[in-house]
């Protein structure tokens, strides 16, 4: 049998502890109600702190239950709250590149997108937020099958259907497209869903590096990626670095 | 290769941030720190000045952290701030000698009655082109002076020193008790109630009738010039640009020509639009304003100020606790198809443009046991939507041209479900620019412009691109239906505080 675990025990009954009263504990009084040695409570309470499941009062500096706890049941972020965090993030993406920036979780069978920022050229673009696009011929859908295995189906449970000549139609070549993904760190489309428009998608991360949504550039395929089929450097360096921003946007207490 | 950027600290009603962007406009960074509100009464909304400064102490050096920049990246500093929040502090010390007073308080409802009863308000409306109301500078500085030990003998002797928050920032930013410079920019000079909306200068007649000492008054300048060089925070900076957040905001989304048009939905949401070097006067409710100083000649602005959008989002929020965090009203708003019949009025202190009632209060009609928590956040968006659609109606009827197109910006453009009802509720569209922190961008442009980092206003406006647009898909009958429910519930908010607080 695997080894009893003393610190999660403790972890739990700190949280128990700031359950049990409406009022905001300090350091002293959490230790004291534990037993702890106040070292080992503060070590416990920052730890939870940062994984959202304990609150820290700014005035007080006293702690109580975070609102990490309450989202544990309710199914990761909300969409709108993931849009918030990312929207200027997303702008500055999509400033950088002249691509159009879509954001998307995963909804059962397909990838949602909770945000949707124009390609900046002026052209006539109809605004896609809400629309459910396929898991397997798009990046987004492919980085949320790469990143977040639990929360997407797995390959063989999808319908692979074809969209384009490049769609991919068997469970192999798409288990070797998310092997590539999960390998360099983010997923691409290279006309996949609609003929000549690609994309590439990094992944979102919330705290503790869950994968909750992933961030895609898109446009015209022959504009995002070169000759020989690479995404342009400067394409990618822009795309991580955007998801690297809104991750910590999203890490950042709620 | 030196990255040149402009820092922009934008001093909102709820917070401090500083931005940077680089020269297509783009923001590369941003930082942020709340401050407290403060509401000993109702009616009361007070800042303290003095953690306002601290927080831009922090956020400007932790923008620069975040951009891996040091003060030698950076070419100018603008300053765009929540505008008619009303500060005096002493010259020698630094030290505020009361709570900020903000421009949500209606404290000074008795002296602007006084005003009207004494036959003031023609000789006010004619000079600074505002009719008397709590929401100006001017009456706060006067409470002020009456109210606060010292002040008034304190301003007579030059002791004591006045300021909207940018004046406030720019003199600690520049030295502070050792030779801050203090000036205003001319933006928010023209929201004091003070200031001859055409010469651009302190009216001594309104200063006479306000009783404020000409000392006390920082001197006013246009909105991109170099006004100092920064000794704390970001030191050897060119302090360059200033501009109250709602001109700011019209610099940002680039309305340069008499007609264009944009709102900001923030804390409040305001409708400016351009009207040239014309002073456009109103006869529906709207604000003759100057926009920007940027060239030789003063560019006006009618404007349509809404006193609650977002806040009454962060009420839903904080007192009514129906959602963790104001992103999530949308959820909630999209749990069900539509308001149910019920209205929420947002006039929580009066209604602002274009009804102008300081008497009204907030109602919530329509409520029966179908109404459900979802309901009610629709009724809550909606409200937005319908002042939204009260000050077009007027800036048409002032302007005689329709409004084709809105522009937005502003922390409530993430609410998508908020935008589609405001292009629904107008029947015409509505963009969103790639930058929607517009207003943080117009106080970059200012001073960018001021130190040659763009040359002139067309750079700008080819950094504007659409980002996102919603289209009306209201059927026109639906719309005419709740636009008259709507109507319906605004008459019933007024009247309900029969008289003024006395002073």
């Amino acid at each position: 049998m695997p080894g009893f675990i003393q610190s999660i025990e403790r972890a739990a009954a700190v949280l128990r502890l700031l359950g049990s009263t409406d009022r905001p504990l300090g350091l002293k009084e959490i230790a004291a109600a534990l037993d702890l040695p106040p070292p080992t409570a503060h070590g416990i309470v920052r730890t939870l702190r940062e994984v959202g499941f304990v609150e820290q009062d700014v005035e007080s500096s006293r702690y109580r239950l975070g609102p990490g706890l309450q989202e544990l049941g309710g199914g990761g972020w909300d969409p709108h709250d993931l849009r918030a965090r990312a929207m200027n993030w997303a702008d500055s993406l999509a400033g950088s590149t002249g691509m159009a920036v879509q954001v998307g979780i995963a909804a059962s069978t397909s990838v949602r997108l909770v945000h949707h920022v124009f390609r900046p050229d002026g052209s006539p673009q109809r605004i896609r937020t809400g629309e459910e696009q396929p898991l397997h011929a798009t990046a987004l859908g492919k980085c949320l099958l790469a990143f977040a295995p639990v929360a997407t189906p797995h390959a063989r449970e999808l319908d692979l259907q074809r969209w384009t000549g490049r769609t991919c139609t068997t469970v192999a070549a798409l288990e070797a497209h998310l092997a590539v993904a999960r390998r360099r760190g983010w997923a691409s489309d290279t006309g996949e869903y609609e003929t000549g428009v690609g994309g590439a998608a990094a992944p979102l991360r919330s705290s503790g590096g869950m994968v909750v949504a992933a961030i895609a550039v898109v446009g015209p395929v022959e504009e995002l990626f070169g000759l020989g089929g690479e995404l342009r450097p400067w394409m990618l360096e822009q795309m991580v670095g955007a998801a690297r921003e809104i991750s910590a946007a999203l890490m950042e207490g709620r | 290769m030196t990255e040149r950027v402009v820092a922009a600290i934008d001093q909102g009603t709820t917070s401090t941030r500083c931005l940077l962007f680089n020269r297509s406009g783009r923001m590369i960074a941003v930082a942020q720190r709340e401050h407290r509100q403060y509401y000993p009464r109702p009616g009361l909304v007070e800042h303290d000045a003095a953690e306002i400064w601290r927080n831009v102490t922090r956020v400007v050096p932790a923008a620069l952290r975040n951009a891996g920049l040091t003060p030698d990246n950076i070419v100018g500093l603008g300053i765009a701030n929540q505008r008619e929040t009303t500060v005096i502090w002493n010259r020698h010390t630094g030290v505020p000698l009361a709570p900020a007073i903000t421009w949500q308080d209606t404290r000074t409802d008795g002296i602007v009655a006084r005003l009207a009863d004494d036959g003031h308000a023609a000789l006010i409306k004619d000079i600074c082109g505002l009719p008397p109301a709590t929401y100006f500078a001017g009456p706060r500085l006067r409470w002020l002076l009456d109210h606060v030990p010292g002040a008034r003998d304190g301003a007579e002797a030059g002791d004591v020193l006045f300021g909207t928050m940018e004046s406030w920032l720019i003199w600690r930013l520049t030295g502070g008790p050792d030779g801050g410079r203090h000036v205003s920019d001319v933006t928010n000079a023209s929201r004091t109630m003070l200031m001859d909306v055409r010469t651009l200068e302190w009216s001594e007649k309104l200063l006479e009738v306000l009783a404020v000492p000409r000392r006390m008054l920082p001197e006013i300048r246009p909105n991109a010039e170099v006004y100092g060089t920064c000794t704390a925070v970001l030191p050897g900076v060119p302090v360059a640009g200033a501009l109250g957040d709602q001109q700011a905001a019209l610099v940002g989304q680039a309305c340069f020509s008499p007609g264009e048009i944009k709102c900001t939905y923030g804390t409040g949401a305001f409708l400016l639009m351009n009207t040239g070097t014309r002073l456009a006067e109103s006869t529906h409710g709207l604000i003759p304003t100057v926009g920007y100083v940027l060239g030789d000649k003063p560019v006006y602005a009618l404007e349509g100020a809404i006193a609650m959008t977002g806040s009454l989002v962060q009420w839903f929020r904080d007192s009514l606790g129906m959602i963790a965090t104001a992103a999530q009203i949308e959820t909630l708003a999209s749990s069900v198809p539509d308001n149910g019949g019920c209205y929420i009025v947002p006039a929580f202190s009066g209604l602002y443009s274009p009804r102008w009632h300081p008497d009204a209060r907030g109602v919530m009609v329509g409520l029966t046991s179908f109404i459900n928590r979802g309901h009610l956040a629709r009724a809550v968006l909606e409200a937005t939507g319908w002042q939204t659609r009260e000050v077009i109606d007027a800036m048409n009827a002032d302007s005689g041209v329709p409004v084709t197109r809105l522009k937005v910006d502003g922390g409530m453009t993430a609410n998508h479900l908020l935008m589609q009802f405001v292009a629904d509720v107008l029947d015409v569209p509505v963009e969103r620019p790639l930058v929607s922190e517009a207003v943080s961008l117009g106080a970059a442009y200012a001073a960018g412009l001021a130190v040659g980092h763009w040359s002139d206003l067309e750079v700008l406006r080819a950094n504007w691109h659409r980002a996102a647009a919603w289209e009306p898909a209201m059927d026109a009958a639906l719309r005419r239906r709740e636009h008259e429910n709507w109507g319906r519930a605004v008459n019933r908010s007024y009247g309900w505080v029969q008289t003024p607080a006395g002073d």
